[in-house]
C-alpha cells in the first residue's frame, strides 16, 4: 500500500464513521493535538468528530537524514471524537483492518501510556498501541485540555502514518517507503530532512529565535486583550515552535526550559478560557447539530 | 434448590485495558473491599478469590448464602413506671413506643437494667434474601475500589481505572440485577480481543472458568503465569548448551497482566550486538519491548529474547518477525548512543555537568562533582588503613556524574552509574574508580547490596550526606507520606552503609553531616545546627524503622536508642547484645539495680561525690564495688563487650540494695544528701551508656 493511499484510507474509514475530514492547519506545530480542531473542540460540552493528517513538526528529533526512523517532521494522523464511543476500539482496530492489518494476525496490545502536553496544559490517559512490538498509535482519553477538565470525554487517536506504512511495506527505513507511484519518501523529504536538521542544530539564528518568542508572545496576548481567539492561538503555536527550535539548537538550559513552557502554557491557557466563554455566549450551536446528516432530531 | 440454598457468586468487572502495574494491587483490593462488604451484609460464604487480565477483575465468592439468618432485636424503651399506670394499663409514653417499633403494646416486656425496670420490644427480624442485598452491594464494591489512577470516559462522572464496559453478576444462574450510570449488568462477557471478538454468555457462575476458556481467555492469572515461565523456560532449553532465560519476577507479573491468553516465542537478534554492554542490551529488551533474555550456562547474554504474544500459534512467525524488528531498531539505536558517548573520555564530560542542573538552590551537578571531590577526601583522610585508596574515591568522585551528560543515560535514566563505570573502563580509568562510579547508587532500595570497595562506600555515603544536607539546609524534607527527593532512602542508605558495609567509616553522623555542610560553603539557608538537628531526628525515625524490622523489640530500640545514635553500627550492635542479655540472670540484676537509682537521681544536682562526705559504711562499700566495676567496665566497654560490662554493673545490685536499706537518700543534712544524690547519679550515668534500661519493659512488673 502506497504511504498517500494509507492516508487516504484512513479518511475514508473515519468519513464512514460520521468524522469531518479536516485538513492540516497552515502553522507550524509539533503535534496534531495542537492544531484547534482538536485543541479547542475537546473544550466545552459540544459534540465534535473531526480526522485529518497533521505534519508534525519536532525540530530536536532530526536526523540530518540519516536516521532511518526518525525524522524532523513526520505525519500524523488525528481522530478526535467527543464524547468517547462505547465501542471505539473495536472502532480503531477495524480501522487497521481497513488498512490491511488483520488483528488475528498479529499482537496487538495496548499498552499504558499517559500522555501529557505540558505547554498545552493538556492531559489524558491511555495506551499506546502495539503491532507486534512496535508502537503504531498513541490512544487518550482526554481527561484536562488547557487546565480545564473534559466533560464530556474526548478520545483521541493519533497514528503514525509512516511507522504503519513502513510495517505494511516491509522497509526497514522511512525514506524507502513508496509515497505514491514510483516517488518515494526519500523522494519528496530527504532533503527537507537534511536542510532543516543543519539549520535546526546549527544555523538557527538563537537571538533572533529568542525575541521572535518574545515579539509572539506579546502579540498572543494583545489579540488575546481584544477577544480574538484564534489569532492569539495562532501566536501561541509560533511562540511553541520557536521554543521547539531553541532547544534543538541547545540554547536553553534545563532551569530555562521550565519557564519557556510556563510561559506558553500560561498562554494557552488564556485562549481555552477565552474560547470556553465564547461558546457559551454563542449557545454552544454544535449541541443541535445532527452528526450523521439527515433531518435534525 | 430452595430460596435460601447457597450458591456461587460471579462478578466480573469487563474493562478496557487495565495498566499492567495496577491490576496485582487492583485485584488485592477488590478482595479486600469484597470481605468488608460481604461481613457487613451478614451473608456467610464459602471461600473468596480474585481473578484478572488486562481486560476483566473478577470476584468469586463460593457458596454465599441466600439468605442472611434471622436475628432478634431487643430495643430499650421508657422506664416501666413511665410505661405503665399504677393499675397495669399501659400509657400513652408505652403506646408510643410500641408503634414506633412496630409492635402490639401488650408484646412489650419489661426487664430489669441496674434495678431499673424497663420495658422493651423484642423482635424476631427475618434475614434478607441475597438477592436483594447483592444488587446494592456490587455496585457499591466497584465504587469503593481504591484506584492508584482514575480517570473518566464518555459523557458519564463515573472514575474507573479505565472504562467499564461491561458487568457480569450472576448469583447461581441468576443476574444480579443493577446498573452503574448506564452499564447494566448481565451474563454477557466478552471473549479475547482477536481469538474470540465478541460476546460470550454465562450460563451460571460455576460455568465461569470453562466458558471463557473456550472463548481464550484463561482468566486464573497464576494459570497463566506459570504457562509463561514453563514456555519461556522450554523455548530457551531449545537454544542447547544449557542455554536458560532470566525470568525476572517483577517482568514476569507484568507480561503477564498483558495478555489473556499467553504464548511465549523465541527471537533473534544478530550477534553483533554484544558489544554493547550486557546491561544495556538487557535494559533495551527488559524496559522497552518487556521480552526476557537468555543467557548462557556461565551467565554470559545471548542473541535471543523471549516474547510473549497475546494470542495462540498462529501467525506466530509474522509476530515474530515484527518483534525481531523493532528490537533491532532498538538495539541499532543502543549501539549508536554506545558508539558516540565513547568518542570523548569520561573525564572530558565533566565539563558540561554545568548545564545540568542538581537543584535550583544548590547548584549544578559540576557544583555537585565538585562538593563530592571535597568530602571524599575529607572522609578517606579520616578513614585509616585502605592505603592509597584515597587517590582513587577522589578521581571517582571528581567522575561521578559525567554519566548524565551521555545519550545511554539520558535514554536509559536507569543506567547511571552502569554506564559510568563501563565509560570509565573504556577512557582507561582504574578498575576501582570505575567500580566505584557503579557502588555509588548502591544501596538502591531498602535491603540491596552495599559498596563493597573502599572507593565506592565513601562515594555513596558522601553523595546521600550531600544530598540530604543540601535538601535540608533550604528546607525540603519528607512531609507525610511526599518524599520527592527520595530522602527516606538516601538517609537508608547512610544507615545501611555506616552499620553494615565491609568498609568500616570511623565518623559518627554527626561529624559527617556537619562536613556534609561545610561543602556547601554558606550556600544553604538554614544554619548548620538546625539542619544538623532536622537531619539526626529524621535518621532516627529511619533507624527505629530499620531496628524495628531486624526483629528488635520496640523496648529495646527505644532503650538503645535514648543512650545515642550517633554511631549505627554501635546502635545495631548495642540492640544485639541487649537483646541477648535480657535471657541472663544478670539482666534482673542490672534491671533492678538500675530501677533503685534511676528515679531519685533525677533530684542530683551533679554525678561528682565526695568519699569525706559519707557517713554510713554502705556508702563507701558501693564506693569500692563502684571504682573497681567502672574500671572494668570502661575497659570492656572500650572493646565493644557490653555484655560482659553489664554483668560487672550486675554486681553492683547487692552494694546498692544494701545502701538503701541502711540509710535515707533524702537525710535532713544538706551536704550528706547532695552527696548520695550525686552517688546515685553517677551511678546512673554508669548504666545508661548503651541504653536507658528504664525504658524496657519486664514481664511480670
Amino acid at each position: 500500500m502506497e504511504f498517500q493511499e494509507l492516508l487516504m484510507r484512513l479518511q475514508s474509514y473515519w468519513h464512514s464513521q460520521g468524522c469531518l475530514i479536516a485538513q492540516p492547519y497552515d502553522v507550524e506545530k509539533g503535534a496534531g493535538t495542537m492544531n484547534p480542531a482538536s485543541y479547542f473542540r475537546a473544550l466545552g460540552p459540544e459534540p465534535w468528530r473531526v480526522a485529518y493528517v497533521e505534519p508534525s513538526r519536532r525540530p530536536a528529533d532530526a536526523r540530518y537524514g540519516e536516521n532511518p526512523n526518525r525524522v524532523y517532521q513526520h505525519h500524523q494522523f488525528q481522530v478526535i471524537i467527543k464524547p468517547s464511543p462505547d465501542d471505539i476500539i473495536d472502532v480503531y482496530l477495524a480501522s487497521l483492518a481497513e488498512l490491511g492489518i488483520k488483528a488475528e494476525e498479529h499482537d496487538i496490545r495496548f499498552v499504558e501510556d499517559n500522555w501529557e502536553a505540558p505547554t498545552l496544559g493538556a492531559w489524558g490517559m491511555g495506551w499506546e498501541v502495539w503491532l507486534d512490538g512496535m508502537e503504531i498509535t498513541q490512544f487518550t482519553y482526554f481527561q484536562q485540555v488547557g487546565g480545564f477538565e473534559c466533560s464530556p470525554v474526548s478520545v483521541e487517536i493519533t497514528y503514525g502514518t509512516e511507522r504503519i506504512a513502513m510495517a505494511l511495506q516491509g522497509v526497514d527505513s522511512v525514506y524507502d517507503l513508496r509515497f505514491g507511484g514510483g516517488v518515494t519518501y526519500g523522494h519528496v523529504f530527504h532533503r527537507a530532512e537534511v536542510e532543516h536538521s543543519i539549520y535546526s542544530f546549527e544555523e538557527a539564528d538563537v537571538d533572533m529565535l529568542l525575541n521572535l518568542f518574545s515579539i509572539y508572545e506579546r502579540e498572543a496576548t494583545r489579540a488575546l486583550d481584544r477577544g480574538l481567539v484564534l489569532p492569539a492561538y495562532d501566536w501561541v503555536l509560533k511562540c511553541s515552535h520557536m521554543f521547539n527550535i531553541l532547544e534543538a539548537r541547545g540554547a536553553i538550559s534545563v532551569t530555562e526550559r521550565t519557564g519557556f513552557i510556563t510561559r506558553v502554557r500560561t498562554l494557552a491557557r488564556k485562549c481555552a478560557k477565552a474560547y470556553i466563554d465564547q461558546r457559551e455566549e454563542a449557545g454552544h450551536p454544535l449541541l443541535a447539530v445532527n452528526w450523521r446528516g439527515g433531518t435534525d432530531r | 434448590m430452595t430460596a435460601d440454598a447457597r450458591r456461587d457468586l460471579l462478578f466480573e468487572i469487563g474493562v478496557e485495558e487495565v495498566p499492567s502495574r495496577f491490576l496485582g494491587g487492583l485485584l488485592d483490593d477488590l478482595a479486600r473491599q469484597a470481605a468488608v462488604l460481604l461481613e457487613e451484609s451478614h451473608l456467610p460464604s464459602g471461600e473468596m478469590a480474585v481473578y484478572g487480565t488486562p481486560r476483566r477483575l473478577t470476584l468469586y465468592v463460593k457458596d454465599l448464602a441466600g439468605r442472611q439468618p434471622d436475628r432478634v432485636t431487643k430495643s430499650r424503651g421508657p422506664a416501666a413506671k413511665i410505661a405503665f399506670s399504677a393499675d397495669g394499663q399501659p400509657t400513652k409514653a408505652a403506646q408510643g413506643f410500641a408503634r414506633g417499633q412496630g409492635v402490639g403494646v401488650e408484646e412489650l416486656q419489661v426487664q430489669p437494667v441496674d434495678g431499673v425496670d424497663y420495658v422493651f420490644a423484642v423482635k424476631q427480624v427475618g434475614g434478607r434474601p441475597a438477592s436483594e442485598l447483592l444488587p446494592e452491594l456490587l455496585p457499591r464494591l466497584v465504587q469503593s475500589l481504591n484506584l492508584p489512577k482514575a480517570m473518566r470516559w464518555g459523557s458519564l462522572s463515573l472514575k474507573f481505572i479505565r472504562p467499564i464496559r461491561w458487568l457480569v453478576a450472576l448469583y447461581g444462574d441468576q443476574v444480579v440485577p443493577f446498573q452503574l450510570e448506564g452499564i447494566v449488568s448481565g451474563r454477557t462477557s466478552l471473549g479475547h480481543r482477536t481469538l474470540h471478538p465478541g460476546e460470550v454468555t454465562i450460563a451460571t457462575a460455576g460455568d465461569y472458568f470453562e466458558t471463557m476458556r473456550r472463548a481464550s481467555v484463561i482468566v486464573d492469572q497464576a494459570e497463566r503465569r506459570q504457562l509463561i515461565a514453563a514456555g519461556a523456560e522450554q523455548l530457551a532449553g531449545g537454544v542447547g548448551g544449557g542455554a536458560r532465560v532470566k525470568l525476572d519476577d517483577e517482568l514476569l507479573d507484568e507480561v503477564n497482566n498483558m495478555v489473556e491468553w499467553p504464548t511465549p516465542f523465541l527471537g533473534h537478534f544478530a550477534e553483533e550486538y554484544l558489544a554493547v554492554p550486557g546491561e544495556v542490551l538487557e535494559t533495551t529488551m527488559k524496559v522497552h519491548q518487556r521480552y526476557f533474555p537468555v543467557v548462557a550456562a556461565d551467565g554470559r547474554l545471548l542473541p535471543y529474547f523471549i516474547g510473549v504474544r497475546n494470542g495462540s500459534t498462529q501467525h506466530l512467525a509474522t509476530v515474530v518477525a515484527g518483534n525481531e524488528k523493532v528490537l533491532r531498531a532498538r538495539l541499532a539505536d543502543a549501539r549508536f548512543f554506545w558508539d558516540e558517548d565513547r568518542k570523548t573520555a569520561l573525564a572530558d564530560k565533566v565539563e558540561a555537568l554545568s548545564y545540568i542542573v542538581f537543584h535550583e538552590k544548590l547548584g549544578t551537578l559540576l557544583d555537585k562533582a565538585e562538593r563530592l571531590e571535597k568530602l571524599v577526601g575529607e572522609i578517606s583522610a579520616r578513614t585509616p588503613g585502605e592505603g592509597g585508596q584515597a587517590g582513587l574515591a577522589i578521581r571517582a568522585a571528581h567522575l561521578a556524574k559525567a554519566d548524565q551528560t551521555t545519550h545511554m543515560v539520558y535514554e536509559f535514566p536507569e543506567l547511571q552509574g552502569v554506564m559510568g563505570r563501563e565509560y570509565a573502563l573504556v577512557a582507561g580509568e582504574a578498575p576501582e574508580t570505575a567500580t566505584a562510579l557503579y557502588e555509588q547508587y548502591l544501596p538502591r532500595y531498602y535491603g540491596d547490596a552495599l559498596p563493597e570497595s573502599f572507593a565506592g562506600t565513601v562515594l555513596s555515603l558522601a553523595d546521600r550526606l550531600d544530598s540530604l544536607v543540601g535538601f535540608f539546609g533550604i528546607g525540603i524534607q519528607p512531609t507525610g507520606s511526599a518524599d520527592p527527593y527520595g530522602q527516606r532512602r538516601q538517609a537508608l542508605g547512610i544507615i545501611a552503609i555506616l552499620a553494615q558495609a565491609r568498609v568500616r567509616i570511623p565518623l559518627g553522623l554527626r561529624e559527617l553531616l556537619s562536613l556534609a555542610y561545610r561543602g556547601y560553603g554558606g550556600r544553604l539557608e538554614r544554619g548548620e545546627e538546625e539542619t544538623i538537628g532536622a537531619i539526626l531526628e529524621f535518621i532516627r525515625g529511619r533507624l527505629e524503622n530499620t531496628l524495628r524490622e531486624a526483629g528488635f523489640t520496640y523496648d529495646t530500640v527505644q532503650a538503645v536508642l535514648a543512650a545515642g545514635y550517633n554511631r549505627p553500627a554501635d546502635v545495631f550492635e548495642r540492640c544485639r547484645q541487649l537483646t541477648a542479655f535480657r535471657g541472663t540472670p544478670e539482666f534482673a540484676e542490672v534491671y533492678a539495680a538500675y530501677g533503685r537509682v534511676a528515679n531519685i537521681a533525677q533530684k542530683a544536682a551533679s554525678h561528682r561525690y565526695n568519699p569525706a562526705l559519707f557517713v554510713h559504711e554502705a556508702e563507701g562499700e558501693l564506693h569500692t564495688a563502684l571504682e573497681r566495676v567502672a574500671a572494668a567496665a570502661h575497659r570492656l566497654r572500650a572493646h565493644g563487650d557490653y555484655q560482659a560490662a553489664w554483668r560487672e554493673l550486675a554486681t553492683l545490685r547487692a552494694p546498692i540494695d544494701r545502701l538503701f536499706e541502711s540509710v535515707m537518700i533524702m537525710e535532713k543534712e544538706e551536704s550528706v544528701k547532695e552527696n548520695r544524690l550525686a552517688l546515685t547519679k553517677y551511678l546512673t550515668n554508669l548504666f545508661t551508656a548503651e541504653a536507658d534500661w528504664g525504658m524496657l519493659t519486664v514481664a511480670g512488673e
